[in-house]
């Protein structure tokens, strides 16, 4: 068989250290749909996942995508699925059927520049908030943000085990940008990365739902005889499809195991935050604009603080809330029209005023120069 | 290997739950027929297989009542779930429960392809000619002039073959019976459960509540009078003209042909794939 986990120094595109990075985690199975800007992801894997003795097929649509996806979670694999805007907006009953199954799954949003079919070949940063709150109904999401290559493997390893131990589809909240460009990365070696895999139930088990601590999910054909439904039910998975109580139970426990569990899954890296004069929160593709432009602001005198965000959902709001402690201003910059501006804005909750940088369409970046421009402007 | 044990629905039921169909729905003689035909076949139990169904009345015949895995999906997509099943367990029976409206209706291009995949899994579709669960809106199955809850005044649309359509796309069985047709129904089950590839049964099952009701039936028993008035065996059609079919159900089986599966194409190109890999 072929080499799982291909360590070593590459020089990869974005999209196969992605699928590279699924192959590491134990990824078994895929299941996709071509679409721009995130078929080379289906591409490698139909390419690489039958040499090391995993599955790939062509849905007929992203629904049927994600549908495969969770079949082969509950025959024991682990799966993945990736997409762009409209693919994942054809996703979104199935990834809250996902979330109601407790079914781990991944799912890679390489974004493009929407709404509708936009500009498919062209980035844009516009699903932050499909992401939080695209489903219907109460929701707790986990969305993972890569900003560079290495970032689309290791990202991508830590959706698979976030998924595992939470029971739960996460996204790879990626882009265009860092998805189609080549970059160096290191492949660690195999045992050097962390791979979690699901816990399984003991003979004579029958809650496999909704327990705080994450309830054993069993495979079918293992003899439990697991009903699984995407209607309200209860812990052994019987449905109820009129009972106050039992959803209300129900509901609480899939969002609580998400935000009750937030600081385990969120993550992000902070520069400068002592005694900034601005702050600035970004991530993705546009967070590469932000070193420069920091440098550039400390050479005019203006110390800037940064958090570059790696989990956008759960929202890490500890340390965005601390830097409004700090910071006379924050800048939000993204390739929206403002979307994680009002998340900022919601934690920073009025202690400095939040300022939004906005660019969409063209495959146009925020160049450091006018982020230094909005920054510099927030202190005179 | 038959089973000298009497056949018992009842073994194959969770213990606990009361069967949720209405008085004179079809949907408990379409599981009785699985059912019989699983225990024919020695099943004692449903151990070897999984289930998946979608939303609407039918879909409720595995699950939860089925003492077996299954799998409750969101409305139309059973079969992508049950690809996935199928293709990291090959070893398990997945089949598909479901309705006219999930399978024919928002989920047909998804049985269209697993028929052209020949995909291995069994879809039986019951087929009541009407949205159910919702209340008796027309459904792409719907005889043409009906008066439904969403076509007042008669619907002025055509209904869908569905098995002559999955016979066109791929499939390696087919068959239609109503449900009146019992035995029928059971010996096609087996047939559809032993068979590789891609298997699809529709049974034509009586919905009183939202379909008899309103077509004007007064009792059940009039409503099966008129399937059985109405079928016509495939010998039996192939001999008369269009006009002469008018609005008859035309039974029988379809097709049963041996063509490799999905699962057996895919088990090879992985096999090549770990060849070429390592040579």
């Amino acid at each position: 068989m072929a080499k799982k986990v291909m360590s070593g120094a590459h020089f990869w595109q974005g999209n196969q250290a992605c699928a590279e990075g699924a192959i590491a985690a134990g990824c078994q199975f895929y299941a996709g749909y071509p679409i721009t800007p995130a078929s080379e992801i289906f591409e490698h894997m139909a390419l690489r996942l039958p040499q090391v003795g995993g599955l790939e097929v062509q849905m007929e649509d992203e629904i049927a995508s994600l549908g495969a996806v969770i079949g082969a979670s509950w025959a024991g694999a682990k799966a993945m699925t990736a997409t762009s805007g409209p693919g994942f907006s054809l996703m979104q009953e199935m990834i809250g059927y996902a979330f109601m199954t407790e079914t781990p799954c991944v799912i890679v949003d390489v974004q493009r520049a929407g709404p509708c079919t936009g500009q498919a070949t062209k980035v844009g940063q516009g699903d932050v908030m499909q992401a939080r709150w695209g489903i219907h109904g109460d929701y707790a999401a986990i969305a993972l943000a890569p900003n560079s290559v290495q970032e689309l493997f290791d990202l991508t390893v830590r959706a698979f085990n976030l998924a595992e131990t939470f029971r739960t589809p996460v996204i790879v909240l990626g882009d265009e940008i860092v998805s189609h460009m080549h970059e160096s990365l290191v492949v660690p070696a195999e045992e050097q990365i962390e791979v979690v895999d699901r816990k399984k139930p003991r003979k004579g088990d029958s809650k496999f739902f909704m327990l705080p601590e994450v309830a054993p999910m069993p495979s079918v054909g293992e003899g439990f005889n697991v009903a699984v439904t995407g209607s309200t039910h209860d812990e052994t998975g019987r449905r109820f499809t009129a009972d106050q109580a039992v959803h209300q139970r129900l509901v609480k426990a899939l969002t609580g195991k998400i935000t009750g569990n937030a600081s385990k899954i969120v993550d992000f890296e902070a520069h400068g935050m002592d005694s900034c004069d601005v702050g600035v929160v970004s991530f993705g593709c546009t967070s590469r604009a932000v070193y420069e432009a920091v440098e550039l602001a400390r050479e005019e005198g203006v110390k800037v603080g940064f958090v570059r965000l790696k989990t956008i959902w759960p929202f890490p709001e500890e340390i965005v809330r601390e830097m409004g402690q700090t910071a006379k201003k924050i800048v939000v910059p993204e390739l929206n029209m403002r979307e994680l501006f009002y998340e900022v804005e919601r934690v920073v909750h009025g202690a400095a005023p939040v300022v939004s940088v906005n660019k969409v369409g063209g495959g146009e970046m925020i160049t450091p120069e006018e982020l230094l421009a909005e920054v510099v402007r927030s202190v005179k | 290997m038959e089973t000298a044990e009497p056949f018992s629905m009842k073994r194959y039921l969770r213990p606990d739950l009361t069967l949720p169909f209405c008085v004179g729905c079809g949907c408990v003689n379409v599981m009785g027929s699985f059912l019989r035909a699983a225990h024919e076949l020695g099943h004692k139990d449903l151990s070897k297989f999984v289930f998946c169904s979608g939303i609407g009345c039918s879909a409720w015949i595995p699950s939860p009542y089925l003492m077996g895995d299954s799998i409750h999906v969101l409305h139309g997509r059973s079969i992508p779930v049950a690809m996935g099943v199928k293709l990291m367990r090959p070893d398990l029976n997945v089949v598909v429960f479901g309705g006219d409206g999930d399978i024919a209706g928002i989920g047909l291009s998804h049985l269209i392809h697993a028929a052209r995949r020949n995909l291995d899994v069994l879809v039986i579709m019951v087929n009541n000619m009407i949205y159910g669960m919702t209340g008796g809106q027309v459904a792409p199955t719907t005889p043409h002039g009906l008066k439904t809850t969403t076509t007042p005044y008669g619907n002025f649309e055509y209904p869908l073959d569905a098995t002559r359509l999955v016979v066109t796309a791929g499939a390696s069985y087919a068959a239609r019976w109503t449900t009146v047709q019992g035995e029928e129904l059971v010996q096609a089950m087996k047939k559809a459960i032993a068979t590789k590839g891609f298997a699809f049964i529709e049974a034509v099952s009586p919905c009183p509540t939202a379909f008899g009701r309103r077509v004007g039936f007064k009792d059940v028993a009039e409503m099966l009078r008129w399937f059985r008035d109405n079928s016509i065996h495939l010998e039996q059609a192939s001999r008369m003209n269009e006009k002469e079919l008018k609005g008859k159900i035309v039974t029988g089986e379809y097709v049963h042909r041996e063509i490799p599966t999905l699962t057996d194409n895919i088990s090879k190109i992985v096999e090549e794939a770990q060849k070429s890999a390592t040579a």
